[in-house]
């Protein structure tokens, strides 16, 4: 019996030590330490709502049962996929900050695609404009990819450069296409737009749409992509140690990159399932980058890279962002709640620094067990 | 008499491994202690615990008879402790000088005074007879160099208990010999060294006494004078140990890889061609050896047969095949192993496990892909059989990750990868660096029986020991030229040693 414990106990630690867990661990642990310091927040902004503002943050995404849920996944679709982006990028050593950029020019070719292409059926027209919105993602990141590759300048810098070069093209294409609604300064609608799919029935009055189902693809596709794949092998590898890759056989530049390509297309794929789901979403002339590409970063980091983690970060900050919602029953303005929730976002970005200590507590307590171990044997 | 260094039962244990196993070691002031074990034997982990880079699990420290704690490296600076890493620890793209004062840089009101630490280093690099050029990027020279910045380094922060993590691996001969000079030097002004090396002459040559690990474990620790060299590897191995190659004449056949004319610049504006007009062929059933003193040109020779760097002008045919222009990836198909000088530099992927890094040549062969889709199974199996062949030892295997692995088992690693590729031309740089003596008798073995499967070897290499042992033919390389041939039956060390220092030269076709 005494034999059966131990041993289950041993499988206990074993399980507790594994890198999976510890990265699934830490990030629960930077997600505690967020929230405890949003409550802080929500104290000074109003102390005698902080708690029962606290409780609507966090049931705030089951408050209307279903309804509430699908809106949470319609939310979590875009951040999902700019946070597959960044994280994509990150494992092959690159730093996509251009996801910004790149979702703003991946949403205005999806809608003019959309609003415009009347040749083709609007039944398909959807995947066409997906396809455009992706593509000029793509070609979004393909400029830092080319000057990071052949040049070696620094993919950050760029990037941040198309991100602007992004938003003053788009502002000023869009008076000039027929896709400009004047009157309220921001696109048309688009013509089609990505099917329910069956899942209004099981999320009912929700936004929901099939953008989910594709994020959910992207999620393994990209997971396949980096672990189980040559393509994957190659791009990780030229990614920790571009001398190694090279000296390997592997065609280094063309590395970095369809890496930017590839994380610029998920990006762009972002703006075009933002914008094509049927729920009224419209691009605004102003000169503001959207908020979508910037939270990538934070999901990726809450996510530590790894597109399972990306998924279920994306999922918890866009529920957190509909429980935001319902705090406004208690007197906190939409400014507070931002504010709120941007901390825990960026409290929980820490989950790495949580790995770490994780990873040291361990080890000290294995060198006590250890020492008890050597003490008995004394 | 007193101890400046006492180490006691010292114990760590990492995933899957103990590297130490209660280990004791007791350094006298003013004496050269050498650390001898075989690949993994858990030298390097020690030394990092007395540096303060790791926390022991058990055991106690004490410096000059206090009981001291080492948390970090910058604890053990002020107690006076310096180390050179077996793998150097210097910012490539910072100068010499820049890498020497970083972290204990003089400021005057915030601002960095290099004037005086310029001084300080020059006058200690003539002291020394360092020789190293203080503005000289760290990325720019060779690794013998690197290493004397290292040294300079602990020089300069005025410790008094030297650490040098294998030292002399990356060192020729004669870098060696005023290695030990400097060694000798800085023990006779009362500083305590701790040497760690695979190279048995060189222990009985410098050290006082000896202590040796085996598989964590503490063996002995011996007077130098009073102990013979295949007695310490005896102790070191568990068995004795062959030194001497034994190998039957070369067979040579044809040519597999014929150079011509072969020069390179490393940039364009360069004055001097770092290859010159280098000739020769390596034939089928020879072990060709490249012999010259560090950088002369033989990184960028091996980097030019490789593909890793293009050529200026030239041909290099392979099987009779031109491949002058070809990419490093077909080269590697068509037949040539690289074992790289530089093993963190070019040969590993540090992240990857070792079973990951063990297919880095081949990954994409249908051994071990099917439509794009790595092999798990087939990986591991590979990885399986080649740690059982080349004894790499490590914590976890096939998963353990390859940065936590010992220097001599990283070595194995890449050695493993290229040999079984089986290649018609193996160009091996400098391969057994860094290897305990049981591994260099293995992995010699190997190179000669990959000769005497009729394949081509070249190999470049710094040790003279290794080219004279091992060659079937030598060519000194100096200045980026090829200034002799020799058999190495009817040539000796001093000879060589003429013509690699460009003292002496003849016409070589
Ligand atoms: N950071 C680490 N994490 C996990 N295992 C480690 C780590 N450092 C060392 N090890 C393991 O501990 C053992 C001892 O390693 P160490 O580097 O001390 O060997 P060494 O005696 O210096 O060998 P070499 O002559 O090859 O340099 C090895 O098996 C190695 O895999
Ligand atoms: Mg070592």
């Amino acid at each position: 019996m005494q034999k059966k414990t131990s041993n289950l106990h041993a499988k206990f630690n074993a399980f507790v030590s594994t890198e999976g867990f510890k990265s699934f661990a830490s990030s629960i642990m930077a997600i505690i330490f967020g929230l405890a310091v949003g409550f802080v927040m929500l104290i000074f902004a109003n102390s005698k709502y902080a708690f029962d503002g606290l409780i609507a943050l966090l049931t705030g995404g089951f408050a209307d049962g279903m309804k509430s849920l699908g809106n949470v996944f319609y939310l979590a679709t875009p951040i999902i996929m700019t946070g597959l982006s960044v994280g994509f990028a990150f494992k092959t050593g690159l730093f996509n900050i251009g996801g910004s950029g790149q979702y703003l020019v991946g949403a205005f070719v999806g809608i003019y695609i959309s609003a415009t292409w009347t040749f083709i059926p609007s039944s398909v027209l959807w995947i066409v404009a997906l396809a455009g919105s992706a593509l000029a993602g793509a070609l979004w990141a393909f400029v830092p990819g080319l000057l990071k590759a052949t040049r070696n300048v620094n993919e950050v810098i760029t990037a941040i450069m198309m991100n602007y070069i992004g938003v003053y093209l788009v502002n000023h294409l869009i008076p000039l296409s027929p896709i400009y609604d004047s009157t309220r300064n921001q696109t048309v609608p688009p013509r089609s737009y990505i099917p329910r799919a069956g899942l209004d029935l099981i999320f009912p009055d929700s936004s929901i749409s099939a953008s989910i189902l594709i994020a959910i693809a992207c999620v393994v596709i990209v997971y396949i992509v980096l672990n189980k794949t040559t393509f994957g092998y190659e791009l990780k590898a030229c990614g920790y140690n571009q001398n190694a890759g090279k000296y390997a056989g592997i065609n280094e530049k063309k590395c970095i990159i369809l890496s930017m390509v590839i994380a610029g297309a998920l990006s762009g794929l972002a703006g075009g399932l933002a914008h094509l789901a049927n729920t009224g979403k419209y691009i605004s002339v102003v000169d503001v980058l959207p908020q979508d590409g910037f939270d990538g970063i934070a999901v990726a980091l809450l996510g530590l890279s790894n597109p399972g983690g990306i998924f279920l970060a994306g999922t918890f900050i866009a529920y957190l962002r509909q429980g935001g919602f319902f705090m406004q029953r208690y007197g906190y303005v939409t400014e507070v709640i931002n504010i709120i929730i941007a901390t825990i976002i960026y409290c929980s970005a820490f989950s790495a620094a949580f790995k770490n200590i994780l990873t040291k507590i361990k080890s000290k307590k294995n060198n006590k067990e250890q020492k008890k171990v050597a003490g008995e044997e004394k | 008499m007193d101890y400046i260094i006492e180490m006691l039962n010292i114990t760590k244990t990492f995933p899957g491994i103990i590297a130490n196993d209660s280990v004791n070691l007791l350094v006298k002031k003013g004496e050269i202690h050498a650390l001898l074990g075989e690949n993994g034997a858990g030298k390097s982990t020690l030394m990092s615990i007395l540096f303060g880079m790791y926390q022991p699990d058990k055991g106690e420290i004490k410096i000059n008879g206090q009981p001291v704690k080492i948390k970090d490296p910058n604890d053990a600076n002020r107690l006076g402790i310096g180390m050179v890493h077996q793998h150097f620890k210097l910012v490539g793209n910072f100068s010499v000088l820049e890498n020497i004062v970083l972290g204990a840089e003089d400021t005057k009101m915030g601002v960095l005074q290099l004037k005086e630490a310029r001084e300080k280093v020059m006058e200690l690099s003539t002291q020394y007879r360092l020789m190293v050029d203080p503005d000289s990027k760290i990325d720019d020279i060779t690794v013998g160099m690197q290493q004397r910045v290292e040294i300079l380094k602990m020089i300069y922060r005025d410790n008094d208990i030297l650490i040098f993590d294998e030292p002399t691996a990356v060192l020729t001969p004669q870098e060696i010999e005023e290695l030990i000079k400097i060694m000798r030097k800085l023990a006779q002004e009362g500083k305590s060294i701790i040497f760690i090396t695979h190279k048995l002459n060189e222990i009985k040559q410098v050290a006082d006494r000896c202590t040796i690990l085996r598989k964590g474990k503490y063996i002995d620790t011996v007077d130098v004078s009073k102990t013979t060299a295949e007695e310490m590897s005896e102790m070191m191995v568990g068995r004795k140990v062959q030194l001497q190659v034994s190998k039957e004449d070369a067979n040579p056949g044809e040519a597999v890889l014929s150079v011509k004319d072969l020069c390179l610049k490393t940039n364009k504006n360069a004055q001097k061609n770092k290859l010159n007009n280098v000739t020769f062929d390596v034939k089928k059933g020879e072990i060709l050896c490249i012999a010259g003193i560090d950088g002369n040109g033989q990184t960028e020779l091996a980097y030019a047969l490789s593909g890793i760097m293009p050529i200026s002008s030239g041909t290099v045919t392979l099987n009779g095949e031109d491949i002058s222009k070809a990419s490093i990836r077909s080269r590697s198909v068509k037949g040539i192993s690289h074992i790289p000088q530089d093993r963190h530099k070019d040969g590993l992927v540090l992240e990857y496990s070792l079973e990951e890094n063990l297919i880095l040549q081949e990954y994409f062969t249908p051994k071990f892909q099917k439509k794009g889709l790595l092999q798990f199974d087939k990986i591991r199996e590979n990885a399986t059989k080649l740690i059982e062949q080349f004894d790499i030892r490590s914590g976890q295997g096939p998963i353990t990750t390859v940065r936590s692995m010992s220097g001599g088992n990283q070595q194995k690693a890449i050695i493993a990868r290229e040999i079984t590729k089986d290649p018609d031309l193996l160009i091996a740089v400098q391969p057994t660096r860094g290897l305990d003596v049981g591994a260099i008798e293995y992995i010699h073995s190997k190179i000669v029986e990959q000769r005497d499967n009729g394949k081509a070897v070249l190999l470049i290499s710094l040790e003279l020991d290794e080219v004279m042992n091992l060659s079937d033919r030598i060519l000194v390389i100096y200045e980026g030229e090829i200034v002799g041939e020799f058999d190495p039956k009817q040539v000796d060390v001093k000879e060589l040693g003429l013509y690699m220092a460009g003292s002496k030269k003849m016409e070589v076709k």
